[in-house]
């Protein structure tokens, strides 16, 4: 098989992969009730997935560990807040402090919404990017995660009362208008992303993370892609603040805090520093274990009669955090290292069928 | 703002700024050594309280008894941890052991939410340390007056052991290159594992002053304190305790007054933002020694 052939054969595996996987969804959607946990998780899954595939643009593919995040999504989840609650329910929303004049009539559609929270976030990073990518790896660290604290406490106090409700967060955003609409936002979103990857700048951003000295002398200029790196990784952790702000439908400045990055980090980590597929593959699992499948570690367990004193609130997230500490120390990979998932075991196997002798054929 | 109230602030700001101090020499001191932000050691911290409460409340002991074990607990759960989850990743990238120490902080958070529950619980009342004393016109009580002291006590002290004794020599030299160090036939493991003895038991010695005029504890109460103290750290000039100690001090005064301002919503905004700018004008801090790029 040419390569050639090869490329467009795993295209069209991928398309047909992805029509599968639009067809489960459905078939999710068709057999399940609203309050399904499996509708929760995949919906969940997926908003976690968009952002830690945007955190590991930064911190996997250009080796920019940035503790930021929450503050990105933070950004991203109040300007699409503070632009879709509806104009008639505002006076509701902020009952206590009123809105602000040049606030109380606009109201945007959910989309333009999104693209706005999803900007205002990318303008944000270019603005403190400046100065804050020249700093080296563990300052930069502890740089963007100051800096996401200045987001959360600034939102959430009194001088801005009347644009973020202040400590009381806002209520009432628009919910996903149809259960596929996350999906499809965060589908289109990781699409952009793996094209950025496999482009020049993908293979830039790569370099950087090898060696910096080396991509420069390259030729590779460090400032402008470091820069470009941090924004866009930021515009798409803003449009994944906007779905989590759909998706819960009220927040406060609480709702993204510092543990907010940790689990997203770490979800990066399980799926693999520089993977684009572990990290989506590892969001929907890190969901489902916590979200779902672990669940049962907070309910009391009586076994005979007797019951087992392990078992009450808050095991599970013990359990859990112990399981990540397990793949952080003896699974540093996570579950894909930097590899992606691709067709090579179906092509290969195919290539073995072709190159085998077929009776007959040559003998003739 | 009076004279009275100007000394009452001071006092106030330099008190909690020595807590800040006494837990960011345990950063420094880390870092210095192993190149780690040790994310763990606000919870370390937290962790050192809840110890108090089970020892005075749980088991009825007296509190000098309580201290110790305080003290004790607090010192071997950080050697434990540096045990079990840094050390296998010495050889790793600085990388994977700062998400090692993300997942510690992680862990501590949700085991102390298992174990003592997310409600806050009330810390014990050290009658001594609570005592209210009048000095000239302001009055205070014992724990904001001794913990200054305590504070530069333990500051010289832990200098005199670094400059003047053998283990602290080591550490020097480990702090210096590490693996040279190694060849000269320094154990670094037990200079690690001694550093994490003094930075834990410098912890639980904030912990305790840093509670007693408090009243309660709950899982979430050391990340921040802990994010602060590693700011102090910074400021100072990451990996030197002098640096640490005045970053301490300055941190602490800035936050009373802020407070005192009336801002007091603000004032973590201004230690962030102390932090950032502090990062871009001298990156290594005001005592810090300047690292060249190496190819």
């Amino acid at each position: 098989m040419t390569e050639q052939k090869k490329h467009k054969l795993s295209i069209l595996l991928s398309i047909f992969g992805v029509v599968v996987l639009a067809a489960a969804l459905f078939g999710v959607y068709a057999t399940t009730s609203s309050s399904d946990m499996l509708r929760t998780v995949l919906q969940l899954g997926a908003i976690y997935a968009l952002v830690a595939v945007s955190m590991n643009l930064l911190n996997g593919f250009t080796g920019l560990f940035s503790l930021g995040q929450a503050g990105f999504m933070a950004l991203g989840a109040y300007v699409f807040a503070i632009f879709t609650i509806p104009t008639a329910q505002r006076p509701g929303v902020y009952y206590l402090y009123g809105v602000a004049d040049w606030l109380a009539n606009i109201e945007l559609p959910i989309i333009p919404a999104l693209i706005l929270a999803g900007l205002i976030c990318a303008l944000m990073a270019a603005i403190i990017g400046a100065p804050v990518l020249r700093l080296k790896s563990d300052y930069f660290a502890i740089a963007t995660l100051g800096f996401a604290e200045i987001v959360r406490i600034v939102v959430g106090s009194s001088p801005m009362n009347r644009i973020t409700n202040g400590s009381l967060g806002l209520k009432l955003i628009p919910k996903f208008p149809s259960f596929f609409f996350p999906f499809i936002v965060v589908g289109i979103c990781i699409f952009i992303v793996w094209l950025l990857i496999n482009s020049s700048y993908g293979r830039a951003f790569k370099a950087i993370r090898e060696d910096e000295i080396a991509a420069e002398a390259m030729g590779i200029n460090l400032a402008k892609h470091k820069q470009m790196s941090f924004i866009i990784s930021s515009f798409f952790g803003g449009i994944g603040g906007a779905l989590m702000a759909m998706y819960m439908g009220a927040i406060t400045s609480t709702t993204f805090n510092v543990t907010l990055t940790y689990n997203i980090l770490l979800i990066v980590v399980i799926g693999g520093m520089g993977s684009l597929t572990g990290s989506i593959l590892s969001s929907f699992i890190v969901i489902a274990a916590r979200e779902w499948w672990l669940r049962f570690l907070d309910q009391p367990l009586w076994i005979a009669g007797v019951q087992i004193p392990l078992f009450k609130t808050g095991f599970r997230m013990v359990v859990f955090s112990i399981i990540l500490m397990i793949v952080v120390l003896f699974f540093r990979k996570g579950i894909m290292g930097t590899k992606e998932f691709n067709w090579n075991f179906i092509l290969k196997r195919l290539d073995q069928k072709e190159k085998a002798p077929v009776g007959g054929e040559g003998n003739e | 703002m009076t004279a009275t109230a100007f000394l009452q602030y001071c006092l106030a700001g330099i008190s909690i700024g020595g807590i800040y101090a006494l837990i960011a020499i345990g950063y420094t001191m880390v870092y210095g050594i192993l190149r780690l932000i040790n994310f763990a050691h606000g919870d370390i911290f937290m962790m050192a309280a809840y110890f108090m409460i089970f020892a005075m409340v749980d088991f009825a002991l007296p509190w000098y008894v309580s201290i110790i074990i305080v003290l004790a607990a607090t010192v071997i759960l950080g050697v434990v941890i540096e045990r079990v989850a840094y050390k296998p990743l010495r050889t790793a990238p600085r990388m994977s052991i700062m998400i090692s120490a993300i997942g510690v902080s992680y862990l501590l958070q949700n085991l102390a939410t298992y174990l003592f529950s997310a409600l806050p619980k009330g810390y014990p009342k050290i009658e001594f340390l609570t005592k209210s004393i009048t000095l000239g016109s302001i009055s205070t009580s014992v724990v904001t007056f001794i913990t200054p002291i305590l504070t530069l006590v333990f500051v010289f002290l832990l200098l005199q052991l670094i400059n003047h004794t053998k283990i602290g020599m080591a550490m020097r030299a480990v702090s210096k290159d590490f693996e040279t160090s190694q060849l000269m036939g320094i154990k670094i493991n037990r200079v690690i594992s001694f550093t994490f003895v003094i930075g834990c038991f410098l912890a639980a010695t904030g912990s305790i002053l840093y509670f007693t005029p408090r009243p309660s504890v709950y899982p979430l109460v050391g990340s921040l304190p802990g994010l602060k103290c590693f700011i102090a750290a910074v400021f100072g000039g990451i990996g030197s305790i002098p640096g640490a100690m005045l970053g301490g001090f300055v941190i602490g005064l800035s936050e009373t007054f802020i407070k005192a301002a009336g801002y007091s919503e603000f004032s973590d905004v201004f230690t962030f933002i102390l932090l950032i700018v502090v990062l871009l004008f001298k990156p290594t801090g005001l005592f810090g020694e300047k690292i060249t790029e190496k190819v």
